[in-house]
Formats: C-alpha cells, structure tokens, sequence
C-alpha cells in the first residue's frame, strides 16, 4: 500500500472563492507591511554595525550582572540575551551580549571589544567567548545595498526567463507570487523579531527559488493543457492543470519540509532563524503559486491560440507528443 | 521502448564513481588532513621519519582533496581592512620638499627667496619673493616631475605644477594617485603577507576586495586582537633630525617640521624635520638584540644607499640629536656621537623581549606604506565551530533517513530507486565540492539538507507523471517513456530558475552565503543528472531483466 497525501485524482475547484483567497493574501500582504512599518526589522550586526558577542559559562547566566558589567563602559545601546537550545550539555550557559556601534568611527575598534570581555570576565571567572563579530557602520551600509540589489535582480532575472520561456502573463503572475512570498516572510520576521542578517538574505533568495520552482511546474502543465484542450476555458484548464500536479506539489513540499524540520530542530541556534526562514518560505511559496500565480493567470488572461507561436514561445520538448 | 545505448550506461555509471571516489576522502576527514599536512610539510622542510608515517594515515594514490571548512565552522578569525591610500600623498609631498627646495635655490636669481607655507591639503605652498619670476619657477619644479610609466596613464606625469600670485602650488596628477594607490595596495597585500607567514598560521586568505580593502582570514587564531596586533601596527620606521624639545603638544613650528611625542616620557614632545633622513624602507635587516646595558633592543642594518646616506648626514651633524620615529612616536633621540660609516646601528628603549622580537619582525617584513582601518572583524571559536558540525552532521542524517522512508513509503520500489539516487546525489555533491576547493559553510550545510529535500522533485516529478500516464492504460514500458518524457521539461525549467537565483547569490554575497549559494547550485545539477540518468538507468536495468505486466508506481 503506497502512503498518497492526495487522493488519486482530485478535482477541487481553486477558483471557486477568489475574492476569499485573494482577500486572504491581500489582508496578509497588509499585515506584514503595517508590522514591518510600525516593529521594523531586527537587524543583526552585518546590517546595522556594531558588534555581538557570544559568551560560554559553566554557571548559570546572570543577564542583570552581565548588564550591570556593562553599564559602566557607556557604550550606548546594549542588549543581552540568553540563548536556549536542546543541544547544549548542562554546562554550556551561553548567552548573546550585542553592542551597537559606536558612532564616532566607521571602523571596528577592538578596544571596545577587550574592555567589554574584560568586564565580563569579571561577573563571570570562567566565561568564554565563543565569537564575536563586529561590523563597522561603513561596510553594514554596503551590505543592505547588496542585499536589496541581490534580491531584486533575482526576481527580475526570473521575470525575464520565464517571459522567454511562457508568456508574459506567466512571467507577471510567477512574479506577483514571489514578492508575495518575499513580502510575507519579511513581515513574519518583524512579527516574530528573529535577528535579521545576511544568512536570512539567501533564505529569501532561496524561498524565491523554491516558490519558482513550484509555480513553474504547475505553469508548464497549463501551457501544455492549453495547447491539448484547445477548447476548454482557462479556469477549467487551471483547475485540471493544479489538480494534475497537486501530488507532486505535496510531495515536494513534505520532503523538503522533513528536510529542513530535521535542521530546525537538531541543527543548532546559530542557523534556526535562517532554517525557519525557510519553512515559512516552503509553506507560502506552495500556497502562493496556486493561489497568487494561477489566480493572476486567471485574471490576466491568456494568448489560447499557441500553434502559431510554438516557434518562440514553446518548449523544445514539450512538442514531442505521444 | 525503453533503452539505453552501452556507452551511455558506461559512462553514466563511470561518473558516478569517479564522484563517490573524490567524495571518499570527507568520510576520513582527519585522516586524509594529516596526511595532506604532512605532504605540504615534507615539500617545504624535507623528510622525517614522523612526516613520513604521518603520509602514511591516507594511501597516496587514493584521491585527496577535502573539502575546505569555512571558518564558521572550522573557526578562525575574519577581517575586512581598509588601507587608507590617500596616507601616502603627503609622505609623497613631504619627499619632494628637499628636492624642490634644492632646485628652487639654484633659481635664486629669478625667483628669490622661497619660504614653504602651511597647507592642508597634500600640495606644496611655495611663497616666492619674486612673483615675476613665477613662469621660471613652475618651469623648476616642472623638471622635476617624472613620466609616470603605468599603460593606463601614457604620456601623464606624477605632478601638477601651477601658480597662484607669488605661491607655486605643486600637488601629485591624478594619474599619479591612481597608480599610488595600485602600488600602495599591492605592498600592502604583500607586507600583510609576510607578517602572517612569519607567525606562521596555517592556510591564511589574504584577498584584495575592491579599490581598497583587503581581506584577511587565519583559521585556527583564537582572537581577533592578536590578529591586528600583528598586521595592523604600520612599523614606519623613520630617522629625522631634531630641532628642539619641549612639553607643548601644539608647539608652533615652522612649516615642513612636525611635533612628535616620546614613546616613553610622558609629557615629552620632540620638534623635528617632516623630511627624514633614512627610512625604515632601507633596512636589510633587523634582529632582536641586547644594548651594552642588557636591555632588549633591536639591531638593524640599512641597504647600501640607506647605509650611504645615514653616513653623510652622521659625518655632517656630529653632537646633534636624531630622532628614531616609529609610527609617530619618538622611541629615543640619541645624541650622533660619531660618524657611523657601518650602515647599522641599535634601537634601544623601553622595550620588554617580546616587545622587540616583535618590533625587529615589523622591521624586517617591511612597513605598511599606510595605516588600516578594521571595517569588520568576526572570531568564531572552534568549539562553536565543532559544535556546529556536529549539530549540522545528525540533522543532515535524519533528514537524510527521513526522506528515504518518505520516498519508499510513497513510491515503493521506485521510492528505492529514488533513494539510490539522492544516495548517488549526495556523494556526487561531495565530490564535486572537493574537486573545485569549495569551502564549505553553516548556511552550505543548510544547502545541502535544502538539496537533500529538493533533489527528490525531479523524481516526484517523474513518477506522478508515470502514475498519470499508467492511468492512460498504455502499458508499462510506454508510461515509463512518456513519464520521463513529458517531465523533462518541468524539470528543466524549474531547476533552472533555482539555478539562476544561485547564480546571483553567489555573485553577490560573500562568505558563508557564498557557500550556501555554491552547495545549493551544485546541487541542483547533480540531482538533475541523477534523475535523468541514474534513476532512469536503474529504472531501465530493473525492467529489461523483470519484464513487468504491470507496474505500480
């Protein structure tokens, strides 16, 4: 007996509530906005400057004596938290110290740096730090300019394949759908106030990805239904076309999840923000590319008349027929 | 029907194994990275009988390339600096002053006398006597510039001259920046060089990033501080003659001499000449030593025009002072009691032992020609490091597992063929990742477990496109056929569009998204070739030899 995580032939209707699931994701788009816009995001170090330090005790940390520690050295905003993991021995108290720039240079300065370990050191005897980074004011600039340019020229490369590949409707429906992802995974991390850094940046790119990759194939089974049923209507054609692949959408979707829930749980905290990154990527990008992609291909309409445009606009192996 | 030419089977088959074969040596990781220490170390220094049985820990004819930790993982140190090129102009200007002062008395006639005026910028300010005799004067300094030898910049010379009423103002082309800053940086690169070798860690990266940064990463270092103890200190070492000295930090001076303070005294400021005499450029040598006193000191030796010069200026100032300068500090002015014909001398001060071996090492690998600025530094421990290892090897395993049992639950005996093939996809993605010298990340381990997830689409995609198709009644070899088919290009077009958003990761990010981008591009090809090819060969194997009526998928 073979486990299906869909019945062997489905024929739901996607389109039968559209102002429903189009208000879902509106109301969604709008709340990750107005979090992003009213919390903002926590910025880890590469994007803000600064410097995080990541202490190892033996005892039991004490984030009141820690701060107290600090207090004296006035080096303005100070955060300390302590970090819980299940992989951590009894002996392994960590905690995170992040310091926030220090304004009158744009470079690190690793005094900062000795008299923060050494006032630590004297709350804690045994305290070990573990690593520490800092990131001076000039270079975080950079990396956000890099960040917003890495991501936006992935979304519009894509644009431009997929516009090759299908037709343009695709490209702008296959496109809708990833800044819907993108915008709602930003909001999540306002929301949820995960540290925002670099590694986050290649989840969102990932999640661009992974959201392509499934709109994609949902997109290749319509041109194809497009061009066999020549008569049908294009909301029907969708619905075929989704319920078609709907296996392989879940089956995709539950072996990367397994995948990355195994990382989630046992790979440590250093990457947890970037691994729940990509959760929620997986989830939104298979809920977006039936309900964001198809629903915009719907609205947008579609060139039927495809015997003509094979040449350009089809595939090289999706003439061969049975 | 279903087949396969031998010589694809052949050659399918024969990358698999050439990639497991390179991917082998990560399963023995300490071993295969003892022997390779030892082969580095036994070109280098020769053979020992302990580098010898350290080669031994791995056969020498099994491949040996591992792929390389990175340093969140292996841990290290990791520093951006920023060379500040533009230090260099004014030492340039302030070289030029003796010269162009030379050449500007010898003009007397026409332009009177000269008298140097302050100047904020890096330009020389000549206030002359004689304004008329300014067209002579720009012609003086004019034959001083040089053609700049650079492809770039044919036919431009290092200064721009020009008057201004009776001050000539000489400042550096910009041509001559601009091949400044190139030559600035190449020393540089090169002096942080030495200096790390000469401590001798092991593999240090150093990268030049951009105009004017320099990347800097030395697994193993357990601080960052040590780090820039180390290739931050400038080590400019000067020697300057002494016009007086004093307790006033903001003594007024005359233009061309600058206001210095005693390493040792505080409260002690020393006047000298901008100009020095010699610089520690010229030096062969440096060595830590004793003083007659027992006190650590440095011993040095200049080059012969360094030893040239030193000796003419000693012979002419005999009972004046000089002043040794390192980095804007004045170490110790000692009286010239003689002629020092010899072209060495000692460094004494307040120096600990370790103090001067570290300052004779400065010495000799040379100084930076300017100061750095750290933009970022990261230390990560290599507990941490190891701890990520180990949490990233279990969730890669029970990932691992998980989607076998997944895949088998889901598809049967196919799931197995599946299986064999992320099995393939894995060791293929190791073995490619040690051919090219990837390094390998945290977020990298992440891509691999995202590729251990993602790798089995293209076989989903697959087999429910022969699930469809057997729905269609054709018969077992033709749905096999069409599945593969008509999936081909779903697939192309989605591993595609993954693949170029790698592309742009790796493109853009640096470091440990650098790795994610280079695992998860990787991956993406070899899950490609193994379910094209490998499950398909084995799909094909299975039914040549079983004949199936039907198959269940």
């Amino acid at each position: 007996m073979r486990l299906r995580l869909v019945p062997e032939t489905t024929n739901w209707d996607f389109f039968s509530r559209p102002k429903l699931w189009l208000g879902i994701s509106v109301v969604m788009i709008v709340l990750a906005m107005l979090s992003f816009g009213l919390r903002g995001l926590n910025y880890g170090i590469d994007f803000r400057g600064g410097t995080t330090i990541r202490t190892q005790s033996e005892q039991s940390v004490d984030v009141g004596a820690y701060r107290n520690a600090l207090a004296g050295l006035e080096l303005g905003d100070v955060t300390i938290s302590e970090v819980f993991d299940p992989s951590f021995g009894d002996d392994q108290n960590v905690a995170m110290v992040r310091i926030q720039a220090q304004d009158d240079t744009d470079s690190v300065a690793p005094e900062t740096i000795l008299a923060a370990e050494a006032a630590l050191a004297e709350v804690a005897p045994d305290i070990k730090f573990v690593s520490v980074e800092s990131v001076g004011p000039k270079v975080s600039g950079e990396l956000i300019q890099t960040a917003v340019i890495a991501v936006a020229l992935a979304i519009v490369s894509v644009l431009v394949y997929i516009w090759l590949r299908f037709e343009w409707q695709f490209a702008l429906g296959a496109v809708i759908a990833l800044v819907h992802d993108v915008v709602l995974t930003i909001g999540v991390f306002s929301e949820v106030g995960i540290k925002f850094d670099l590694a986050i940046i290649a989840a969102l790119l990932t999640i661009v990805g992974y959201s392509l990759n499934d709109t994609v194939v949902v997109f290749d089974r319509v041109r194809e239904n497009l061009r066999r049923y020549k008569k049908k209507d294009l909301k029907d054609v969708l619905n075929l076309s989704i319920n078609e692949t709907l296996s392989r959408t879940f089956m995709t979707s539950i072996t990367t999840l397994i995948a990355l829930i195994a990382l989630f749980v046992l790979g440590g905290d250093v990457i947890r923000g970037f691994v729940f990154a990509m959760i929620w990527g997986v989830v939104v990008g298979t809920y977006s590319s039936i309900f964001v992609a198809s629903a915009i291909l719907l609205r947008l309409g579609v060139k039927r008349d495809w015997s003509k445009t094979d040449g350009k606009a089809g595939t090289q192996f999706a003439d061969i027929d049975a | 029907m279903l087949q396969i030419d031998l010589w694809k089977r052949v050659l399918i088959w024969a990358v698999c194994a050439v990639g497991l074969l390179l991917a082998m040596p990560n399963a023995f990781y300490n071993r295969v990275e003892t022997h390779n220490d030892a082969v580095t170390a036994i070109e280098v220094q020769g053979e020992t009988p302990e580098l010898v049985q350290k080669s031994g820990a791995w056969p020498s004819f099994l491949p040996s390339s591992l792929v390389n930790l990175g340093l969140d993982l292996r841990g290290g140190v990791h520093l951006l600096a920023e060379v500040q090129v533009t230090d260099v102009y004014q030492a340039r200007m302030e070289a030029t002053w003796p010269e162009l002062r030379n050449a500007l008395r010898d003009a007397r006639e026409e332009v009177g006398t000269i008298r140097l005026q302050p100047s904020d910028d890096d330009a020389l300010r000549v206030k002359i006597s004689r304004p008329e005799g300014m067209a002579r004067a720009i012609e003086v300094a004019r034959e001083l510039s040089q053609p700049i030898t650079s492809i770039t910049a044919a036919g431009a010379r290092d200064l721009d001259v020009s008057g201004e009423g009776d001050v000539l103002i000489v400042t550096l082309s910009e041509a001559e920046r601009t091949a400044m800053d190139e030559r600035t940086m190449q020393q540089s690169l090169e002096i942080i060089r030495r200096r790390i070798d000469e401590v001798g860690t092991r593999e240090p990266t150093i990268q030049r990033q951009g105009a004017d940064r320099i990347l800097i990463q030395v697994p193993g270092l357990g601080s960052a501080e040590e780090l820039i103890e180390i290739i931050g200190t400038t080590a400019q070492l000067t020697f300057q003659p002494v016009v007086g000295r004093g307790s006033d930090p903001d003594a007024s001076v005359a233009p061309g001499q600058e206001v210095l303070p005693s390493l040792d005294e505080d409260g002690l400021y020393y006047t000298l000449e901008s100009a020095p005499v010699v610089t520690g450029e010229e030096l062969t040598d440096a060595q830590p030593a004793f003083d007659q006193n027992g006190r650590p000191a440095v011993n040095f030796r200049f080059n012969p025009t360094g030893a040239r010069k030193f000796g003419e200026y000693t012979a002419q100032n005999i009972g004046n002072p000089f002043a040794i300068v390192l980095d804007d500090e004045v170490i110790s002015a000692p009286v010239i009691q003689s002629h020092i014909p010899g072209g060495s001398g000692i460094i004494t001060g307040n120096f600990t032992v370790e103090e001067s071996t570290n300052l004779a090492v400065l010495l000799r690998a040379g100084a930076l020609p300017a100061g750095l600025n750290f933009l970022e530094q990261r230390t990560i421990g290599p507990e941490l490091g190891q701890d990520s290892i180990d949490a990233g090897k279990i969730a890669c395993i029970v990932a691992f597992i998980a989607v076998l049992v997944f895949m088998f639950l889901s598809y049967g005996l196919f799931g197995i063929f599946a299986n064999i093939a992320l099995l393939v996809n894995v060791g293929l993605l190791f073995g490619l990742l040690s051919l090219i010298g990837a390094t390998l990340t945290l977020p990298g381990i992440a891509g691999i477990v995202l590729t251990i997830g993602m790798a089995v689409d293209a076989n989903v995609l697959i087999f429910e496109r022969i699930r469809e198709e057997l729905k269609s009644a054709k018969g077992p070899a033709r749905a096999i056929e069409l599945g593969y088919e008509k999936a081909l290009s779903a697939i192309t077009d989605a591993n595609i569009t993954t693949f170029i958003t790698a592309v742009i990761l790796f493109a853009m990010g640096s470091g440990p998204v650098r790795g994610f981008a280079i695992t998860l591009g990787i991956g993406i090809l070899t899950s490609v070739f193994t379910a094209i090819f490998v499950t398909r060969l084995l799909v094909v194997m299975w039914f040549e030899r079983r004949r199936p009526k039907t198959i269940e998928v």
